[in-house]
């Protein structure tokens, strides 16, 4: 087991973000936040208060459940539904980032995409994550990444965060067999 | 829990879980994206021994919305054949590799027996069984109740809820007399004492027979269908008089408090045990039950069948 | 005819005896037998086993004819041997109904060529069990069966013309109307007994005044015609009040008690297993309560077990599509040891009579119920009261498998059975004999 990044190194890679997202998008007007829970969901507020310190100005970010919309929830134990929250004012028409925690084999994603498909109609959808750690079964890719993290499949990525775990880390584990 | 037999069996944590995850149901249900692909691959059996088109739809509606695979088996007429029907049927459904039986029968307990049995392997979800328990109308019931009552959250601790009409016979009675407890409400039934089953004084509830006095106390008055063979069965002497006394009206609709709500699980006898002034008023969420029944039954059939098969239920 | 010692065992009062069987009957008993024909004989080891005359039932079924898939009068004997029984008595709902000489004494006959116990019929008491019309009582008693017992059981005999007539008529020959006492309007489609259990459970109710409002009617029948009444298999703590008051006036009442309800309560339902749905059902603590307390009194004559085999389909289905009744002659004496003995509310005495030789008494079985002494019939039961034992559906000696009482364990066993001299059971499993007569 060994620490990919440090608290400094999250929070170093927010900041980045969030400069990126602010560039790309030509402001915060323009920008709705959705994080994917859990931990998309603590990374977006974070990503939220980033912007807000950059601008000045509160940015709109929200939650958004992909649980139902999994087409492979028979291999996983069962999760609890989290309510989506979408900010006032809606999506329409606006550039959506989602933001998640691991991005690996992409359904994470294309779940998100349908969920979003029945919330409203943005003018643009972009995918932050704080990792990528390839392997994709879908063509998907980021537009924002903390970091790209070579893995085998045999490694698990484990991301630990103050909000939910007490402390902010990026692990990768060696599974034995 | 694999099962959904009884409301006698869910745990506050766990009713609370099944009408969270309906309010995410009933939202989804409101977008435009009718069919989510949650369930997709998975088999489920509505097993009809007892006729009940609306409860059968609402199962259908709430499967196929979850992208399952819905079977539909009426084994009506049965009756004859000396319930042998049951587990023969069942293990039919097993070979067929069912997922889920959705289970309407007329004998109380049929559920708890097909669950408790070999037949098969899969969740079973009471439907209605005799006059035990229909433990989704129930969640739906009470689902209904907290979006008006208590802003779709949280239980329903200080409301008061009047269950009128044949309690004896009835199944919707039992399970919300369970459940709502467990949510902190207080049942009031009322009926005509030969409606009332022996043995009611001891369960959790306060018993009237006059819908007058309790009707200015209620938050929602749930309004149970006087079936037509009771007539024949000496429980009140003419359909007149149980209109009379436990009857719906306009005049009773003015007993009641203001933001009170007008229940009934259907179908209705209009003109008996509620008249179409009380149906259709503003303060009737009888249509709204329905709706809300599809949410309530995808939010069941996601937490008992979602999750791996030997990991999900964890969460009910 | 080989002859037989039972060596080690004491008699229900207590008695460290030897018994010697010769013949078919008790040729002596003592501390030490002195005949010279005991060194020759079987010995028969009764070391800590008490030994009682043989168990007599007033109330089984046979199922024969008519559904012998269930159960035959041959394997219903093998299945009253195992429980220490030398005489049954066989209902009358069988397909035919044993509602004419001819088929009482087909049904004897078939016990006969068992021999196994003595299988005595219950004659109907009404053509085909309808509650209408009198079955021919007259030509079932003067049969070979010698009926003497007539009972509709299952069917109550609710007309109180037909029940009152029938009692008179009885008379005749000294025979005894046994009651199924339920009123049927206030039992319709009835699955359990009435209270709080079947209001949550959503089962009709089987209320106890159902039951007990014809056992009042009835001992007041008797008393005004001066006739035999018998209540079989009595529920309710009611009942056994009515019995209790009848008897203090005099009246010819008697009354039975299953084991069943002797131990098990209506809180079995809660499972929907109709294992344990039974005719009349399973009641509460109360009534058990109270049952054992009138069988210890004696308001309560027998036990009876009211043995109902039934098909694996009959119980495999939902409550209210199957079957009532459950197993009882492997398990009743075990039963009655355990409620009744091991609580301290009955002597081994009292156990013998109300196991032997009181049912014989209200049967008229002559031969049976005797008490153990030189030259009485060698019908006799050997039960170890500490040899434990667990019941296992499959092993037992009846065709059907519906035993309530599976995987249970209980403290004591019939040991040994003894049917006219010849064992019919040995070391609690049965003997195949050429059964010398
Ligand atoms: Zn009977």
């Amino acid at each position: 087991m060994s620490v990919a990044l440090s608290a400094v190194d999250i929070s170093r890679a927010l900041t980045r973000i969030a400069h990126e997202i602010l560039e790309r998008n030509g402001g915060p007007d323009s920008i709705v936040l959705m994080g994917i829970p859990t931990r998309g969901a603590f990374l977006a507020s974070r990503l939220a208060n980033s912007i807000a310190s950059i601008e000045g100005r509160e940015v709109r970010v929200g939650t958004l459940d992909i649980t139902l919309h999994r087409d492979d929830l028979r291999l996983r134990p069962l999760r609890a539904l989290v309510p989506t929250m979408t900010p006032l004012g809606g999506i329409e028409g606006r550039n959506v980032i989602l933001v998640d925690d691991v991005l690996f084999s992409g359904r994470t994603i294309r779940a998100a995409l349908d969920a979003l498909g029945e919330i409203g109609r943005p003018k643009s959808v972009q995918l932050a994550a704080l990792v990528d750690r390839g392997h994709r079964e879908l063509p998907i890719r980021a537009d924002y990444v903390g970091k790209n993290l070579p893995t085998s499949k045999a490694q698990s990525v484990k991301v630990h965060l103050s909000e939910i775990d007490g402390v902010d880390e990026v692990l990768v584990e060696t599974t034995e067999g | 829990m694999r099962h959904l037999l009884s409301t006698a069996d869910l745990s506050y944590a766990q009713a609370n879980k099944i009408l969270d995850t309906a309010k995410e149901m009933a939202r989804i249900s409101e977008g435009p994206v009718k069919k989510l692909p949650t369930l997709r691959g998975r088999t489920i059996v509505n097993l009809f021994f007892e006729d009940s088109t609306r409860t059968r739809i609402s199962f259908e509606a709430a499967a196929k919305r979850l992208s399952a695979d819905v079977i539909n088996f009426s084994a009506k007429g049965s009756s004859a054949s000396k319930g042998e029907s049951l587990k023969d049927t069942a293990q039919t459904l097993q070979a067929m590799g069912a997922d889920a039986v959705i289970l309407r029968h007329s004998a109380s307990g049929a559920a708890q027996r097909l669950a408790s049995s070999h037949w098969t392997t899969g969740s079973v979800i009471n439907a209605g069984d005799g006059t035990h328990e229909h433990p989704t109308q129930a969640l739906l019931d009470a689902f209904t109740i907290r979006k008006h009552l208590r802003g779709g959250t949280g239980d329903l601790r200080g409301l008061t809820v009047a269950i009128v009409g044949d309690i004896l016979h009835s199944r919707v009675a039992r399970s919300n007399i369970h459940l709502l407890n467990l949510l902190g409400a207080q049942v009031i039934l009322v009926a005509p004492p030969t409606l009332i089953p022996l043995g009611a004084e001891k369960w959790p509830v306060q018993i009237s027979y006059d819908l007058d006095a309790v009707l200015p106390l209620v938050d929602a008055v749930m309004m149970l269908r006087v079936q037509q063979e009771r007539m024949n069965d000496f429980f009140f002497p003419t359909a007149r008089e149980y209109s009379h006394y436990y009857g719906l009206n306009s005049d009773r609709l003015k007993l009641m408090k203001p933001n009170s709500l007008i229940m009934h699980p259907g179908p209705m006898n209009r003109g008996l045990e509620i008249t179409a002034e009380s149906a259709d008023s503003a303060r009737s969420v009888i249509l709204e039950q329905v709706t809300n029944g599809v949410s309530v039954r995808m939010a069941v059939l996601y937490l008992l069948l979602a999750g791996a098969p030997n990991e999900g239920g964890d969460l009910i | 005819m080989t002859d037989y010692l039972i060596d080690g065992g004491v008699l229900a009062h207590g008695k460290n005896v030897q018994v010697l069987i010769s013949d078919g009957r008790i040729v002596e008993i003592d501390r030490i037998v002195s005949s010279p024909n005991a060194v020759n004989a079987v010995r028969v080891d009764a070391r800590n086993c008490l030994i009682l005359p043989g168990f007599v039932d007033l109330h089984t079924h046979l199922r024969e004819p008519g559904r012998e898939d269930s159960e035959t009068v041959e394997s219903g004997s093998r299945a009253a041997a195992k429980g220490g029984f030398t005489a049954v008595s066989a209902m009358a709902n069988t397909f035919p109904v044993a509602d004419t000489a001819g088929v009482v004494e087909q049904v004897y006959a078939l016990g006969q060529a068992a021999g196994l116990c003595d299988v005595f019929p219950i004659g109907a008491v009404t053509q085909g069990l309808a509650g209408q019309a009198l079955a021919e009582l007259g030509a079932m008693a003067d049969s070979k069966a010698r009926v003497r017992i007539f009972s509709d059981d299952g069917n109550c005999v609710f007309d109180p013309i037909v029940m009152r007539r029938a009692l008179e008529y009885v008379k005749k020959f000294n025979g005894v109307i046994a009651q199924h006492a339920q009123d049927p309007q206030l039992t319709k489609d009835a699955q359990m007994n009435e209270g709080f259990l079947s209001s949550r459970l959503g089962m009709k109710g089987w209320p106890s005044v159902a039951e007990e409002s014809i056992i009042a009617r009835d001992v007041l029948l008797a008393d005004h015609v001066k006739s035999r009444l018998h209540v079989c298999h009595v529920t309710t703590s009611g009942g056994v009040d009515i019995i209790r008051w009848a008897k203090a006036r005099g009246i010819q009442v008697s009354a039975e008690v299953t084991p069943h309800h002797l131990l098990l309560t209506e809180d079995l339902a809660t499972s929907y297993d109709p294992m344990y749905k039974v005719n009349p059902p399973l009641r509460t603590q109360k009534d058990v309560m109270a049952l054992r307390e009138g069988l210890a009194d004696g308001t309560i004559d027998v036990v009876a077990t009211d043995h109902a085999p039934h098909s694996a389909e009959s119980k495999e289905c939902e409550w209210q599509a199957a079957a009532f009744g459950m197993l009882g002659l492997e398990t009743a004496f075990s039963i009655v040891q355990a409620t009744m003995i091991d609580t301290k509310m009955m002597t081994w005495s009292d156990l013998a009579d109300r196991m032997s030789t009181a049912p014989a008494l209200i049967g008229g079985y002559s031969d049976h119920g005797q008490s153990l002494r030189v030259g009485s019939r060698a019908h006799i039961a050997i039960v170890n009261p500490t040899r434990g034992w667990q019941v296992d559906r499959d092993l037992v000696a009846s065709r059907s498998k519906n035993t309530p009482y599976h995987g249970m364990e209980f403290s004591g066993s019939v040991v040994a059975t003894f049917f006219r001299g010849v064992p019919t059971v040995l070391d609690s499993k049965l003997v195949r004999s050429n059964n010398g007569n």
